[in-house]
């Protein structure tokens, strides 16, 4: 059992202060074995909090992120997955799923996770599993209203993943999950 | 010299106890014998030894001591009148006939002792005596050892409540305060008299050494009293305490004066200070101006303090006194008396006055703010402090109402807190700043008014703005990003539901950041910018009628704020930031149905591209996201939105690098074709960027086989045969299944043809793209009859 956090958008300081307090307190150093980020932190100071809840910590360069040496896409294996990290200001239509199948063909990856819209996303197709881990703190986004905090929190068990979606909605943290198997055949996940 | 001293010391000492332990061998001897003479004549003169004057206090003690507990065992003898035959009140006359006084006196207290606790004593008489022939020992520390025996021997027989006089007059307790109260001032006396002794330094050293050492004796008096049970508040107020004082002031002793004062505090129970507190703080300004008088109002209302805590009852006592303007106005006398006291000494008093107002009148916000204002009344006139306790004392008290409150809100109150803060160095005043920021976010609390944030910004200007005493090179960079942040951060913080107040908010916050300069711009526009978004997007939800007789605020007024801002942040050298955030605010103008505005914002944005924005990874990124920011855009009209089209796709062609011109070049095909209902759907167009992708791409291979000898991979077509693709399932009708089929082929080939560089990656993409159509193909339906005639090959 292998957990990865997933979050991103964060946009400390641009457009919000800090995450929630409720989130802080669930994200504890020592029980998470690997954080990806889709980018836009924006700040050191959150770059040094992340690398305390865990030293194994991949980040892709968002459009406001302050350090510019972030990679624009990343690839890494856990257990049995293909994870592709890319922050998606970069995959045009925003948002569109055909597209970012598109790169995930291209990554070769089972499961890419992308940003950028502050919407949260669980999207199984021919070629993967798309996820978005929406903004961890609610920020402000011109794609999508109404954003809700949230972050996802994947458990990789040989050729299952379960993703859990943490949201926090009218101050109350809701957690909803989804399962994905993989086939043993390289490419696809069912 | 002085260790010459020192080796006398002991030796004396020694002959002394040794003297000591002689005459009460034989008086031990005596005492088994009943022999009453005898035992007179050794104790007689084993208290002789008392008479030395060569000891130091420290050693006097340890002699008296030992004749201490040899007394009381003549004592025992003495109460027994069997052993010795004689009636005490003939002892009372016998023992008066030793020879020496000061063994005299030790006797009669010693005998007067035990006449004190006989039925129908005249125990009143028995002390005053007592009292007033020990006036003959003049000797300073004879004196008070002598005085501290007869405190001693006679504490426990002092009359007290229950008590009754044989002839029905007043009531004992008073007989017991007044012996007490004469004891202890003619103690006091004594104990002065030993410093009026001049001399050079090393010998005033010395004296006042051997006060410290003897001033227990005379406090031990003040503690006798408040624990005569008879002694009530009336009793203390009326009597006690005035006598007291009476003495600590008349003294003009400047140690006696501060241990004495100390004394009553600490003795004497917190509710009879209350209650006495005029005439406490009275006799403050009365005392030497060389007396710490700030400690000791420090302590007292740190007394104070914890009793308040201690109970919610007792509060309305506290009102009841005025206990905050008498405390406040006697730290007003002492400051002004003592002219010479140095400034961390008045600002402690005022953090001592302020935990005391925090603590027991928290509520009362005026109380505080006064204090603040004494204060800054101190301060004013002098420079900024540069001295590190003064300036740590000051602190202090700014956190102190910080800490009290949770709510910073409640600080902002209090009007003269930004003055206080005005006096500390620049360096503080920075960091008691970020003390206030930390305090925000740590509470959660929102700021709410336009007003709170003007006083909010003042407090915190130090951060905002260059005072004039910075220079450049004083700023260390780790440190000035942080707090920068800390300003950002808080800025989200500012925040009401109400538009018309939050606009007014808005306005103030530009107002302050304008004037930060430009290395503070790009931390703080950001923020102000999306602050500002937000409130767009809540009117927009309130659309309809607004009724009211002023302007209300709108979205165009919002947006001109916003240009100013942007256009303030792109002159400071920020074309990035400021690209994005034009960006940011078009798209926000779009939704709200403004087309000049957006328009306006895109300019802005093409502008900076233009002529900012150089370096070639930023120029990429930054084309993508006016690329994809165009491409949501449904409030243009044809004609601009063919203009801007028309720039982005110019300027896609014309990045540096030919990989990067073709997925630029690319990505502008979805600038024709918008998903939406009434989006545009202009399929020749999309054709011609694709195919123009095409001969970018081939021009790309082309350079790679001269300038490397072999093709490059071909990514770049399996890229482009996606986007063909993705329009062929859209519905395009300029695409068919032959155009797939043929750029297929084209791949294909490209892939097997002898300069290949192959690149795993780039195959795993050719295949993974023909999978998908392959599984487009199988899932039939409309889209699988579509692809239906596209061949694909899968490798194994």
């Amino acid at each position: 059992m292998v957990l990865v956090l997933a979050l991103g958008d964060l946009h400390i300081p641009h457009r919000a202060p800090d995450l929630p307090a409720k989130f802080k307190s669930m994200l504890v150093p020592g029980k998470i074995q690997h954080i990806i980020c889709t980018g836009n932190l924006c700040i050191k100071e959150i770059h040094d909090y992340l690398k305390t809840l865990c030293p194994d910590l991949h980040i892709t360069r968002g459009e406001y992120d302050e350090e510019t040496k972030y990679p624009e896409t990343k690839t890494l294996t856990i257990g049995q997955f293909k994870l592709g990290l890319c922050h998606g200001h970069q995959v045009i239509p925003w948002g569109d799923l055909d597209s970012l199948a598109m790169l995930q063909r291209q990554l070769d990856v089972d499961i890419l996770v992308t940003g950028h819209t502050h919407q949260f996303t669980a999207y199984k197709h021919e070629g993967g599993v798309v996820i978005n881990p929406g903004s961890a703190t609610g920020a402000y986004s011109s794609i999508t209203y109404d954003v809700n905090p949230s972050f996802v929190l994947m458990d990789i068990d040989g050729l299952r993943v379960v993703v859990y979606v943490y949201e926090l909605i009218d101050g109350e943290v809701k957690v909803d999950k989804i399962d994905f198997k993989k086939t043993t055949t390289s490419h696809s996940a069912h | 010299m002085l260790a010459e001293g020192f080796e006398d010391e002991d030796k004396w000492l020694a002959e002394g106890i040794a003297g000591i332990q002689h005459n009460a061998f034989f008086m031990h001897r005596a005492l088994d014998e009943n022999n009453l003479r005898d035992a007179l004549k050794y104790s007689a003169q084993m208290l002789s030894e008392l008479r030395t004057s060569r000891l130091s206090p420290h050693k006097y003690y340890d002699l008296y001591m030992r004749a201490f507990d040899e007394l009381r065992r003549l004592e025992i003898f003495f109460k027994d009148e069997t052993r010795h035959g004689v009636s005490i009140v003939d002892l009372y006359e016998l023992v008066q006939h030793a020879g020496n006084i000061l063994p005299r006196l030790y006797l009669l207290c010693t005998v007067g002792s035990v006449y004190m606790r006989c039925k129908d004593a005249p125990v009143r008489d028995v002390l005053k005596d007592l009292v007033e022939m020990c006036r003959a020992v003049q000797h300073p520390i004879r004196g008070l050892f002598l005085r501290s025996y007869l405190s001693q021997v006679s504490k426990d027989k002092l009359p007290d409540v229950g008590y009754e006089r044989e002839d029905g007059e007043s009531n004992g307790v008073m007989d017991a305060v007044e012996f007490v109260l004469q004891n202890f001032t003619e103690m006091n006396k004594l104990w002065v008299r030993l410093q009026q002794q001049q001399g050079p330094g090393r010998i005033r050293e010395k004296r006042e050494k051997e006060r410290n050492e003897l001033r227990d004796l005379v406090g031990k008096n003040l503690h006798v009293l408040s624990q005569i049970e008879g002694v009530d508040l009336e009793m203390y107020k009326d009597t006690v305490l005035p006598s007291v004082l009476e003495q600590v002031v008349n003294c003009k002793d400047e140690l006696a004066q501060f241990y004495l004062m100390e004394c009553i505090i600490q003795v004497f129970p917190d509710e009879y200070h209350l209650q006495t507190l005029e005439t406490l703080l009275g006799a403050c300004p009365q005392l030497q101006p060389t007396v710490d008088i700030k400690t000791v109002l420090s302590q007292l209302m740190d007394r104070l303090s914890n009793y308040a805590s201690s109970s919610t009852e007792v509060l309305p006592e506290f009102l009841q006194v005025e206990a905050f303007t008498k405390l406040s106005t006697a730290i007003g006398r002492v400051i002004e008396a003592q002219v010479d006291m140095p400034l961390v000494g008045a600002i402690s008093l005022h953090v001592s006055l302020l935990t005391f107002t925090l603590r027991v009148h928290p509520d009362r916000l005026d109380y505080v703010d006064e204090v603040l204002g004494s204060c800054v009344k101190k301060l004013s006139g002098k420079p900024r402090l540069d001295d590190n306790r003064a300036t740590k004392q000051v602190v202090a008290l700014l956190s102190a109402p910080l800490d009290k409150y949770n709510d910073i809100v409640t600080a902002l109150t209090l009007s003269n807190y930004p003055r206080v803060m005005d006096h500390l160095d620049h360096e503080t005043n920075k960091a008691m700043a970020m003390v206030i920021i930390q305090s925000v976010m740590k509470n959660n609390t929102y700021i709410s008014t336009a007003d709170k944030v003007e006083v909010l910004f003042e407090l915190i200007k130090g951060l905002i703005k260059d005072s004039d005493e910075t220079t450049e090179d004083e700023v260390d960079e780790e440190d000035f990003n942080e707090e920068q942040n800390s300003v950002a951060r808080l800025i989200h913080m500012l925040h009401n539901d109400d538009p018309e107040e939050m606009f007014k908010i808005i306005c103030t916050v530009k107002k302050h950041i304008m004037s930060g300069g430009p290395r503070r711009l790009p931390f703080a526009v950001p923020s102000l910018i999306f602050s500002s978004l937000r409130l767009i997007r809540q009117l927009q939800g309130q659309d309809g009628d607004i009724v009211g007789e002023e302007v209300p605020t709108t979205p165009k007024k919002i947006f001109q704020l916003l240009n100013e801002t942007i256009e303030a942040l792109a002159s400071v050298s920020s074309p990035e930031l400021a690209l994005r955030l034009s960006l940011q605010c078009a798209e926000a103008a779009n939704d709200c149905d403004l087309e000049p505005v957006a328009y306006e914002f895109f300019t802005q944005a093409f502008v900076l591209y233009e002529e900012e924005i150089a370096d070639s990874k930023a120029q990429v990124t930054a084309i993508h996201l006016i690329i994809g920011t165009l491409q949501r855009m449904n409030v243009f009209g044809v004609e601009n939105r063919d203009t801007l089209t028309h720039k982005a796709t110019g300027y896609s062609a014309k990045l540096l690098k030919k990989p990067d011109q073709c997925r630029a070049v690319y990505a502008c095909s979805h600038l024709f074709w918008v998903d939406d209902q009434d989006g545009i759907k202009d399929g020749e167009r999309v054709l011609l960027c694709l195919k123009r992708a095409l001969r970018i791409a081939n021009a790309a291979q082309q350079m790679a086989n001269v300038t490397r000898g072999s093709s490059g991979p071909v990514t770049l077509f399996v890229e482009i045969l996606n986007k063909y693709i993705y329009y062929f399932e859209k519905g395009n009708p300029q695409i068919t299944s032959s155009t797939i089929q043929g750029l297929i082929e084209l791949i294909t080939t490209e892939m097997q043809s002898d300069s290949a560089s192959a690149l795993p990656a780039s195959d795993a993409f050719l295949t993974s793209t023909l999978r998908y159509i392959q599984f487009q193909k199988q899932k039939g339906g409309i889209l699988g009859e579509k692809y239906g005639p596209i061949k694909v090959h899968i490798p194994a």
